[in-house]
């Protein structure tokens, strides 16, 4: 077998922008991922905000790189057809002493090149957030700051990637990796990747990957973060992403503008030990509900729909991007915390500069194709339009999920484009996202995927192998 | 655009019981609009008996009840049944705008009723910790899997909350040849029916374990067990009482919801705890001519009170039209 130009290990936002990086150019590449959808590691589980640098100390390769990834992601959502919502933030003053703070943050944010930075005063938040606390006196105010939907960006990373010849393999967890001569023998259950490159971009196990090349100064350490979801109804309680200020580790809790629509709030920030630990607390429910009603006093427990738990893969302070000198030819994209998501094509940039001038030879391919055609949600779009599409195609009106109001349609054409599970169904079209839960809709979401993936209904699954969702037929009983 | 004299959005034995009772009052220009492809509306999925005792005096099953009233309806002109057809949005004067195969319509209704029916509450909406696998359930989704879709939700069951439906899919599982590990209910008794309790718990020596509460949810993939914990008087927990049950399953089963996210749209008051209409009187709102009845205005124990109400309901709705006529 001819050996890939460059292995990527890991499709989460890293691994799929700098594959789709990688896609412009004549080259032979392919992304091994371990679950069984891209984006099922902590891509998905994240805030969703294009920060716009602010909070980061200066002259950090994190800020650097947001700022240039904030700029990057919008010709990259145009492309792609994601909804790119630039809501603006606001980091909210709540005494004199944070008044005073937020000149130093405003400093320390230009001098990284974020752009148009403004302070505003009470009676301006009084107008333009009349939701927010009597108690804010001031805020930082940023307007590049946006929202968009994470998995829709990996997913659609990944596609376009795909789409101009990049090889993906999913359920292909790498275990052991051997450096030969010339390059790297990779080692999965579907059997060994030959490639010259390899990019270790595998999110919170990169410091295992790193360590089956002999790397052994990478740890990664969770940092749990903990979010609820809004009902819908509240959207409009709040016009910005509303932040406090910073503190050591974690930006604090925010309430969130969600690009499709429902308030999120969050998220905790809690170093653990267990990188598969997920669960939500008690403690972390009422931290977040303290800290978003600081802002928005009206915030109530009864508003959750939904909630859940993502970590932040931790190296450090910062991201570790680097060539690896004593594996030659060994990329590592390590530590990236928040805000990475922001930070993806920036740091697929990066890498792929590293990697040419360690002698990958990158030759622009003639035809590449930047463009691909949206999702399009039935209730985004004016009644006279639905009415045209539904007209040429009545399963555009057969409502599947009530609720966020999916159509049939929009549930077979993520399937088509790559869902293999419920939770990537939802992901995509947001049926069972909505305040039921999939009470109404699960069935049918799942008979539709059995019959496009041309399973059985008892091997549909949650999010991949083991989380099945029904215990078998009731007829072989 | 067309209008209608009256419009019923939802046919179970609500919508049916408003249509036929305003139909029997004179109005017969009724649009009864159903998103489902069945009349009926929950009384399908719910094969076990214990409906019409009061109304009937007969003891039958969900569809055996429900099939006597889309007998009854479906012989009257004037009333026309539109199925597959799901309403998407309400404005404030009645105009309501709908699906159907290939269509989006829109219709005038000149008096409404909304019988809409509950949805149930989910594990999200009493903040259960924990993880987030497959395996957990509201009660309704585990009877339409077993009952209507012959799967097997799971078989190592534990049951949170002791509401009617949750009672009757305990017995279910264990006739399906599946373990019901407990019921976990916070307060001090059932909040089901003596009957439910009785022929769906105490006969299958189902352990009940009242003001105990579910800490904590656990599994990475698939429910592996959860955390129970009592309670006391408040609410709150009690230290160093927890102890854990294995399980595949977790089903919820901790209150209904009225339905009435489109009456909402409209502009229609709801109360924020109840999410009913807020209203002094029995199926009214506070937009004259729009009305809401059965579970959608309140949460019922039985499906014969329902009936009772949206009959009366659809009395109302048809006075509404002879005084706006008059
Ligand atoms: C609560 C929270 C909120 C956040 N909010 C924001 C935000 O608002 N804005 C922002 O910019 N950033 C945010 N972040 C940060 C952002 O989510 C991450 O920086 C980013 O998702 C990291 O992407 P990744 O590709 O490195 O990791 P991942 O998405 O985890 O991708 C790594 C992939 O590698 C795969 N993998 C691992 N091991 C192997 C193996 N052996 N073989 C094959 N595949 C393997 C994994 O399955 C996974 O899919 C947030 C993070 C958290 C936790």
């Amino acid at each position: 077998m001819r050996p890939y130009d460059v292995v990527i290990i890991g499709a989460g936002v890293v691994g799929a922008a700098i594959g789709r990086e990688l896609s412009r150019y004549k080259l032979t590449v392919a992304i091994l991922e371990k679950s069984e959808e891209v984006g099922f590691g902590v891509s998905k589980s994240n805030s969703g905000i294009i920060h716009p640098g602010t909070q980061n100390p200066t002259g950090s390769l994190k800020g650097r790189l947001c700022v240039e990834g904030n700029r990057l992601m919008r010709t990259l959502a145009r492309e792609l057809g994601l909804d790119f919502k630039e809501v603006g933030e606001l980091i909210v003053a709540f005494d004199e002493e944070e008044t005073f703070r937020l000149n130093e943050l405003k400093k320390q944010a230009e001098a990284l090149g974020v752009p148009r930075l403004q302070i505003v005063d009470k009676k301006w938040l009084e107008e333009h957030e009349p939701n927010l606390s009597r108690e804010a006196l001031a805020a930082l105010y940023a307007p590049t700051a946006a929202s968009i939907s994470p998995y829709r960006l990996v997913f659609d990373l990944c596609e376009n990637a795909i789409q101009n010849g990049l090889e993906l393999f999913t359920e292909s967890p790498v275990q052991g990796i051997v450096k030969t001569r010339d390059g790297f023998d990779v080692q999965t259950p579907r059997g060994v990747f030959r490639s010259r490159f390899l990019v270790n971009a595998a999110g919170l196990y990169a410091d295992q990957i790193a360590r089956m090349v002999g790397v052994t100064d990478v740890t990664i350490t969770p940092r749990k973060g903990e979010e609820f979801i809004l009902d819908k109804k509240r959207e409009h309680m709040a016009n910005h992403l509303l932040f406090p200020l910073p503190s050591k580790i974690s930006k604090g809790i925010l309430v969130i503008k969600t690009s499709d629509g429902n308030p999120m709030i969050g998220p905790t920030a809690q170093d653990i030990s267990d990188k598969e630990d997920l669960s939500t607390s008690d403690d972390g429910l009422k931290k977040v509900l303290e800290g978003a009603q600081r802002m928005i006093p009206s915030v109530s427990a009864d508003d959750i729909i939904a909630y859940f738990a993502g970590l932040r893969p931790v190296a450090g302070e910062d991201f570790i991007i680097r060539h690896e000198n004593a594996v030659a030819g060994c990329v590592t994209a390590a530590g990236i915390q928040s805000p990475g998501l922001t930070a993806a094509p920036a740091i697929a940039r990066m890498v792929v500069r590293i990697l040419k001038d360690h002698g990958l030879a990158l030759k622009k391919k003639f035809f590449f194709r930047a463009h691909q055609t949206e999702l399009r949600h039935l209730f985004s779009i004016p009644f006279s339009v639905t009415r045209r599409l539904i007209k040429k195609d009545p399963s555009c009106g057969d409502i599947v999920c009530r609720c966020e109001m999916v159509s049939a349609k929009e549930v077979r054409e993520a399937i088509e484009r790559g869902a293999k599970t419920l939770d990537g169904i939802k992901f995509r079209t947001r049926a069972q996202a909505g305040r039921c839960h999939g009470s109404f809709c699960t069935t049918r979401v799942m008979k539709i995927l059995a019959e496009g993936r041309k399973i059985p209904l008892t091997q549909v699954t949650k999010r991949g192998k083991g989380s099945q969702i029904v215990a078998g037929d009731r007829r072989d009983a | 655009m067309h209008e209608r004299e009256l419009v019923i959005v939802g046919a179970g034995p609500a919508g049916m019981a408003a249509a036929i009772a305003a139909h029997e009052e004179g109005v017969k220009d009724i649009l009864l609009l159903e998103r489902d492809q069945y009349l009926g509306g929950i009384l399908n999925q719910c094969i076990h008996t214990g409906f019409g005792i009061e109304y009937f005096k007969e003891v039958l099953t969900g569809p055996e009840y429900a099939e006597r009233f889309i007998h009854n309806l479906l012989g009257l002109q004037g009333i026309e049944v539109s199925l597959k057809s799901f309403v998407v949005h309400l404005a404030k004067n009645k105009t309501l705008t709908y699906l159907r195969p290939g269509e989006l319509e829109t219709v005038k209704a000149r008096a409404l009723i909304m019988a809409t029916g509950c949805r149930e509450k989910t594990r999200e909406m009493v903040h259960i910790a924990g993880t987030r696998p497959a395996g957990i359930f509201s009660a309704g989704l585990a009877q339409k899997l077993i009952n209507i879709e012959g799967l097997l939700p799971g078989k190592e069951v534990v049951i949170v909350g002791s509401g009617d439906i949750g009672l009757i899919m305990a017995r279910r599982f264990i006739l399906e040849g599946a373990q019901v590990k407990g019921i976990i209910e916070i307060q001090k008794q059932s909040r089901g029916l003596t009957r439910n309790v009785v022929q769906c718990v105490e006969d299958f020596d189902i352990p009940m374990y009242c003001r105990h509460k579910i800490a904590r949810i656990h599994g990475r993939d698939r429910v592996e067990g959860v955390d129970v914990v009592a309670v006391d008087e408040g609410l709150n927990e009690i230290p160093n009482t927890g102890f854990r049950i294995g399980c595949d399953t977790v089903l919820m089963s901790v209150g209904l919801i009225p339905e009435n996210e489109l009456v909402e749209m409209a502009g229609v008051a709801l109360d924020k705890k109840t999410n009913s209409p807020v209203s002094d009187t029995l199926n009214t709102t506070s937009i004259p001519g729009i009305f809401v009845c059965g579970n959608a205005f309140k949460v019922y124990d039985v499906v014969d009170s329902v009936t009772r109400d949206s009959a009366a309901c659809g009395r109302l709705a048809a006075a509404y039209l002879k005084g706006s006529n008059g």
